[in-house]
């Protein structure tokens, strides 16, 4: 069993309410240069408000911490329940100096559909 | 469902979304049901470069080539139903681009009848050290860098034009227009601006065709391709539909693509795209206007249509995006597949193994980067959190190398073989041989005064 799926599953003793963003938001990525930018879009309206105080840039920062040398900014499209996050420094110079299989960050969408967050009660 | 011609309203398909895209694309556009136009972009940032090269081995080259047989095929059908294209597959040579068309078209008897739009005026390459001196410092957008650092490794410098030069191209009665390096978007807003005669100063309305230019520039992408959300039930993507914009007057458009074709138009399909290397969505930079994405609304209109109204923009900025590609080193990647028991473990200690070895040689490189493809190569340290890594049935080792010393990276290509007789155990998938060493021509994203650039349009008659 994957160690995410085993942690959600919880044991009787975690009685916090984690979820993976994968069950809250979908999302797509691209490049400019050396950033990444991931939009996060929420599944359901409700989510939106969420996302909004939970997946702070701090928050991705942290998640990303060793996987990106620059900064995390973050951009709010209420209008379509999305969140906007550049990832500076990200791609390893980018475009064609970049040694990476994903030079173009294409999957780091759904790397931040890797991260869990603690749900309100 | 046909996508619908409410009344003045234009249909812009989508043909490809990058040089390289799907060729029966614009096959199916122009012949799966109604459209008036036909965009095709195909400059990505590093494209200018390598068509730079082309042109200084062959003076008639410098152009997406696979654009003239592209054209070949689809020709007799936007002559007959009247298609307009607008295409900026011209590269750094369209001059050279429209005559290879124009050829085509005098060979398939459609001489008299067909009108090419050339625009130029965006290659700066000539021009360069004349900015320069005259105090255009061309400083990286990134960096701040003035570009004197590498100007005497510059191989290609291109201002990005937009939509205006190819609406002059379509008022001049242009049924193609090939151009050089114009944007994305510009594309598709050109023929809005050209069917609704929209003033220059209308920030609205060349909002909302930016938009639309951004929403199908990337062709499938906003049809279902590459789709996240629900992405197992999204139909039938090998006869994938590539996106119309059925645009109106007042900048309201719907997004749809023709019946019977595969992928799904959806809010959040479309919503996908509209994110897609996206910066601050509020201020999407254009050289027409300035998008405001924060005010887009979309809404499900019917199956596979998405209508999209709200736009708002605000004045273009007086200054243009230039690209300069330029000559920055070399790399190399090299990759080794290793099998269980152990898989990721004997790849990580080939890493080592080689690792040590070009030390001892005393190679200098600026990077060595090393993924284990199948444990970590995408998603680093986040992947091995969430997956027992010892029981992978197999790894690819995948190490690259970059240096401006091209030696170094010629002697690491032939130090991945050996490992095979000489490392770890339960090594394969070597067949492709030593790896190649390659050129690095990196990108320079700068700013230049509008007033700097000259927009030029020039018509053949076929």
């Amino acid at each position: 069993m994957k160690k995410a799926a085993a942690r959600r599953s919880g044991g009787r003793a975690d009685r916090r309410k984690m979820v993976q963003l994968l069950e809250l938001a979908h999302a797509r990525s691209g490049d400019k240069g050396d950033t990444a930018n991931v939009g996060l879009i929420a599944l359901k309206p409700q989510y939106y408000p969420i996302l909004v105080k939970l997946v702070t840039a701090a928050r991705v920062a942290r998640h990303f911490k060793g996987m990106i040398t620059g900064p995390v900014e973050r951009f709010e499209l209420p209008n379509l329940r999305a969140l906007n996050f550049l990832l500076h420094g990200a791609l390893d110079g980018g475009g064609t100096i970049s040694l990476k299989t994903d030079a173009q960050g294409k999957v780091f969408s759904t790397a931040l559909l890797r991260l869990e967050i603690e749900l309100p009660r | 469902m046909t996508p619908a011609r409410a009344p003045g309203a234009v249909r812009i398909a989508a043909g490809q979304g990058f040089w390289g895209d799907w060729l029966e694309a614009p096959y199916r556009q122009v012949t799966g049901g109604p459209v008036d136009y036909l965009m095709m972009d195909y400059l990505a940032e590093v494209t200018m470069s390598i068509l730079q090269k082309q042109k200084s081995r062959d003076p008639s080259l410098g152009y997406a080539k696979d654009f003239v047989p592209l054209m070949e095929r689809i020709l007799p059908i936007v002559a007959e139903r009247g298609i307009k294209v607008t295409a900026n597959a011209g590269g750094v040579n369209p001059r050279a681009c429209a005559q290879a068309v124009a050829d085509v078209a005098r060979r398939l008897k459609l001489g008299g009848r067909l009108r090419i739009g050339v625009v130029t005026g965006d290659d700066l390459l000539g021009r360069l050290d004349g900015l320069l001196a005259r105090g255009h410092e061309l400083r990286n957008l990134d960096t701040g860098r003035p570009l004197s650092d590498v100007r005497d490794r510059v191989v290609a410098a291109n201002a990005y034009l937009g939509a205006w030069p190819v609406v002059d191209a379509l008022r001049r009665g242009a049924d193609i227009v090939i151009t050089g390096r114009v944007t994305d978007t510009g594309l598709t807003l050109a023929p809005m601006i050209h069917a609704f005669d929209w003033p220059a100063d209308a920030w609205d309305l060349l909002a909302a065709g930016t938009v639309a230019g951004h929403t199908i520039e990337c062709g499938a992408q906003c049809s279902g391709g590459n789709c996240l959300v629900d992405w197992e039930r999204i139909p039938d993507l090998a006869n994938v539909g590539y996106p119309i914009v059925a645009a109106r007057p007042d900048g309201t458009f719907e997004i749809t693509k023709h019946p019977g074709t595969g992928g799904r138009i959806s809010v959040a399909g479309v919503t996908e795209q509209l994110v897609y290397e996206m910066g601050d969505p509020a201020a999407y930079i254009t050289p027409d206007c300035i998008a405001d994405f924060t005010t887009i609304r979309l809404e499900q209109a019917g199956k596979d249509r998405v209508r999209v109204s709200g736009v708002r923009g605000r004045p273009a900025t007086d200054k243009l995006k230039v690209s300069v590609a330029y000559f920055y080193g070399h790399k190399a990647v090299g990759t080794l597949v290793y099998g269980w028991p152990d898989a990721y473990k004997k790849a990580r200690a080939a890493d080592r193994v080689l690792r040590q070895r070009l030390a001892d040689l005393g190679l200098a490189f600026e990077a060595i980067h090393t993924e284990f493809v199948g444990a970590d190569a995408t998603h680093g340290r986040l992947a091995l959190e969430d997956v027992v890594v010892d029981d992978l049935p197999e790894v690819q080792l995948r190490i690259g190398v970059r240096s401006p010393d091209k030696p170094a990276v010629e002697r690491f290509t032939r130090e991945i073989a050996p490992l095979i007789l000489n490392g770890p155990p339960s090594v394969t998938g070597f067949a492709g041989g030593r790896p190649k060493p390659e050129e690095i021509v990196a990108y320079w994203p700068a700013l230049l005064d509008k007033s700097m650039v000259e927009p030029c349009v020039e018509m053949v008659e076929v």
